[in-house]
C-alpha cells in the first residue's frame, strides 16, 4: 500500500500539528510520501515527521494559494502507483480532494474519523448524530481525516525531500488574495485550550472578554455561528457541524446554548465548560462543569481568579 | 446568462436525528423535510443575480424521490423560473459522485453560464458535489463563497478559507459553492407560492440520463455515537476555579 499525503501548509509553512495528525491516519494504510505546495523549508519540516518515507515539494506560485485546479493536477501526477490520497478534512483538502475522486472516478470519503483497514473507514453523518462504516469499492481511496480525531506522528524522521514540477498552470482560475488572521494565539484545531463566545457576548467589543480568558490560559478563541454571522468573530474560527471541529482537553462555551451543529464540532474535547445564564441551555448537558451566570461578570471574574 | 441550483431535501435541521435500532440507518420515518439550507442560499445568490440583471433564468435540479419535487417547489416559490425532477432509482442516499455525473448530463442540455451549489448536504456532510462536477466538466471552481460578483465573463469570488478569507477568479462557465455568509434566504411569500405551483418542473429519472448509480461506498453501519454525560453544576466562579485545578487543567 503507497499512499500520497496532501500536507498541510498555511502562509507558506508547514502546519506541523495538523500534517502529522493526518500521517498518523496514513501510516495506518502504507508507506507515506508527503506531497508539499510551498517552499522546500515547508518540505524538510514535513520529512522530519517520523510517520512520513518521502517528502515531495512543489515550490510553484501556481499551486501555494491552493487552488483546486493546479494542486488537483498536481496530486495525479504524484499520484502513480498510490492506493490511497489523504489530506486533512480542512477547508484546503475539501476544496481539492473531491476534485482529484472525481478525475480519478472514486468517492470522496470525507471527515474520516477513524480507519478500520485499507478500504474500511468510519466517518460521522448528520451533525455527528451518526456515525457510518463504509467501504470503499474504488481502486484508490481518496479520504480526507479529522485531525482531531488521530494522535500528532512524532518527530525524528530523516525522509529525502524532492522537488516537484507542476506540469501545467489552470488558466480557469487565478488568486487575487489571502486576508489571512493572524492573531498569534495557538491554532484553533490544535490547540490544548478552546474558549468560545456566542451570540450570548453581544458585540465584537465585548468579545474581547472572550480573547482575555484565551489569552490568560494560552488557549485558542472559538466561535458560535452565531457569534460569526452577527460580526463578533471572524468566520475561520467557527466551531461546528459546517465549521471546525476542535477535541481539546478543555473546552469553555461561553454565552453558547449549544445547537446540534455547535455540539458537532467540540463535544469530543475532553473536558467541557459552559458558562451561560439559561439553566436550560442544552450546552449544560455536555457540559463536565456547568455555571449558571452572567458571562460580563463571570467571565472578567474568572480570568482574574485564574 | 442561465444559473442552474441543485437543490437536495434532506431533514430538517431543527429536527433530532435518530439511527435505526438495528443499525441500519437513520429513522426518516415522520421527520420534517426541508430544502438543504446550504441550498436555499444558492437559489438566494442565484435569484439576487437575476435581479441584479446578470442571469436570465435560474434553474432548479433536484435528484431523489418523487417528493423531492416539494423541494423544487420551494425554490421556485422564492424566485427560481422553473424545475428539473430526477427521479433516483434506488432507495436511500445518492452519492455525491453520482449527482455529479447525473449533473454533467443537466449542464449538457441545458448550457449554463453557471451552476451554484450548497458547499455540504446537511445528511452527509460530504462536502463533495461540487468540486466533482467541476472536475467532471473541466471547469473552475470557487467553493466555499462568501461574497460573489460576476463581471466580464468572471466570477469574482471571497471565500472561507482556513485562516480567513481568500479572493479569486473563476472563469465563466463555473461552479460556486456557497458558505453560510453569502446571504440570507428569503421567504417566500403566499402570493409566490400559488404562483410556484404553475412554474414548469420536468420529470425525468436517472435511468434516462444513462448514468450508473450504484454506489462506490459501500455502508456497512451505522450507529449512535458514543454519548456524553452532564456533568456537574458549580455554584460560583470559585467553584469552577477550584475544579480546574483539581483536574490540572490550569
Ligand atoms: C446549515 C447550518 C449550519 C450551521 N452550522 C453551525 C456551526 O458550524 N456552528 C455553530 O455554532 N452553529 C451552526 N449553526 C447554527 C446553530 O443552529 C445555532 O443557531 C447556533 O449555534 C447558535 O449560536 P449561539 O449558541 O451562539 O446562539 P444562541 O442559540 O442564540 O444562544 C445564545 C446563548 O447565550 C446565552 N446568553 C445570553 N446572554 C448571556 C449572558 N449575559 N450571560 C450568559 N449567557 C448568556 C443565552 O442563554 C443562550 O443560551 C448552523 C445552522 C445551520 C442551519
Amino acid at each position: 500500500m503507497a499512499v500520497l499525503l496532501l500536507a498541510e501548509v498555511s502562509g507558506g509553512t508547514l502546519a506541523l500539528d495538523a500534517t502529522a495528525k493526518v500521517a498518523t491516519a496514513a501510516a495506518q494504510l502504507g508507506e507515506v510520501t508527503a506531497l508539499v505546495c510551498g517552499p522546500r523549508a515547508a518540505g524538510e519540516a514535513a520529512g522530519k515527521i517520523a510517520a512520513i518515507s518521502k517528502v515531495l515539494v512543489c515550490e510553484d506560485e501556481a499551486v501555494a494559494n491552493g487552488l483546486a485546479e493546479n494542486v488537483s493536477q498536481l496530486l495525479l501526477d504524484n499520484a502513480d502507483g498510490m492506493t490511497h490520497i489523504i489530506s486533512s478534512a480542512s477547508n484546503a483538502g475539501k476544496n481539492v480532494l473531491p476534485r482529484v475522486a472525481a478525475l480519478l472516478d472514486a468517492m470522496v470519503i470525507t471527515d474520516v474519523i477513524k480507519i478500520v483497514d485499507a478500504q474500511t473507514f468510519k466517518r460521522p453523518i448528520y451533525a455527528g448524530n451518526a456515525v457510518q462504516t463504509v467501504v470503499s469499492l474504488d481502486a484508490v481511496k481518496v479520504l480526507s481525516v479529522r485531525t482531531a480525531a488521530f494522535e500528532a506522528a512524532g518527530e525524528g524522521g530523516y525522509a529525502a525531500v524532492e522537488v516537484v514540477a507542476l506540469t501545467g498552470v489552470s488558466a480557469l482560475t487565478a488568486h487575487v488574495e489571502d486576508k489571512l488572521v493572524a492573531s498569534g494565539r495557538p491554532e484553533l484545531t490544535s490547540a490544548k485550550i478552546v474558549v468560545s463566545g456566542g451570540r450570548g457576548v453581544g458585540s465584537e467589543t465585548d468579545f474581547a472578554l472572550i480573547s482575555a480568558l484565551a489569552d490568560k490560559l494560552g488557549g485558542a478563541v472559538g466561535a458560535s455561528r452565531a457569534a460569526v454571522d452577527s460580526g463578533f468573530a471572524p468566520n475561520d474560527l467557527q466551531v461546528g457541524q459546517t465549521g471546525k471541529v476542535v477535541a481539546p482537553d478543555l473546552y469553555i462555551a461561553v454565552g453558547i446554548s449549544g445547537a446540534i451543529q455547535h455540539l458537532a464540532g467540540m463535544k469530543d474535547s475532553k473536558i467541557i465548560v459552559a458558562i451561560n445564564k439559561d439553566e436550560e441551555a442544552p450546552i449544560f448537558q455536555v457540559a463536565d462543569f456547568g455555571l449558571v451566570a452572567d458571562l460580563f461578570e463571570a467571565v472578567p471574574e474568572l480570568t482574574e481568579k485564574l | 446568462m442561465k444559473i442552474l441550483v441543485p437543490v437536495k431535501r434532506v431533514i430538517d435541521y431543527n429536527v433530532k436525528v435518530k439511527v435505526k435500532a438495528d443499525g441500519s440507518g437513520i429513522d426518516l420515518a415522520n421527520v420534517k423535510m426541508s430544502m438543504n439550507p446550504f441550498d436555499e442560499i444558492s437559489v438566494e445568490a442565484a435569484i439576487r443575480l437575476k435581479e441584479a440583471g446578470t442571469a436570465s433564468e435560474v434553474v432548479l435540479v433536484s435528484i431523489g424521490d418523487k417528493k423531492a419535487s416539494e423541494t423544487i417547489r420551494a425554490g421556485l416559490a422564492m424566485g427560481a423560473d422553473r424545475g428539473i425532477l430526477i427521479e433516483a432509482d434506488t432507495d436511500g442516499d445518492i452519492e455525491p459522485l453520482v449527482v455529479a455525473k447525473l449533473l454533467v448530463k443537466v449542464v449538457e442540455e441545458e448550457t449554463p453560464q453557471l451552476v451554484i451549489l450548497g458547499k455540504q448536504a446537511i445528511d452527509n456532510d460530504m462536502n463533495a458535489t461540487g468540486q466533482m462536477l467541476a472536475a467532471l466538466l473541466g471547469w473552475g471552481q470557487a467553493t466555499f463563497a462568501s461574497e460573489m460578483e460576476i463581471a466580464d465573463g468572471k466570477a469574482v469570488v471571497t471565500r472561507e478559507v482556513d485562516g480567513g478569507l481568500q479572493t479569486m477568479t473563476v472563469t465563466l462557465p463555473a461552479i460556486i459553492t456557497t458558505d453560510l455568509r453569502l446571504n440570507e434566504p428569503r421567504y417566500a411569500s403566499l402570493p409566490n407560492i400559488m404562483k410556484a405551483k404553475k412554474k414548469p418542473m420536468s420529470e425525468k429519472t436517472t435511468a434516462d440520463y444513462g448514468v450508473d448509480t450504484s454506489p462506490r461506498l459501500k455502508v456497512i453501519a451505522t450507529e449512535e455515537p458514543a454519548g456524553r454525560e452532564a456533568g456537574i453544576r458549580v455554584g460560583s466562579v470559585d467553584g469552577l476555579v477550584e475544579k480546574l485545578k483539581e483536574m490540572g487543567l490550569v
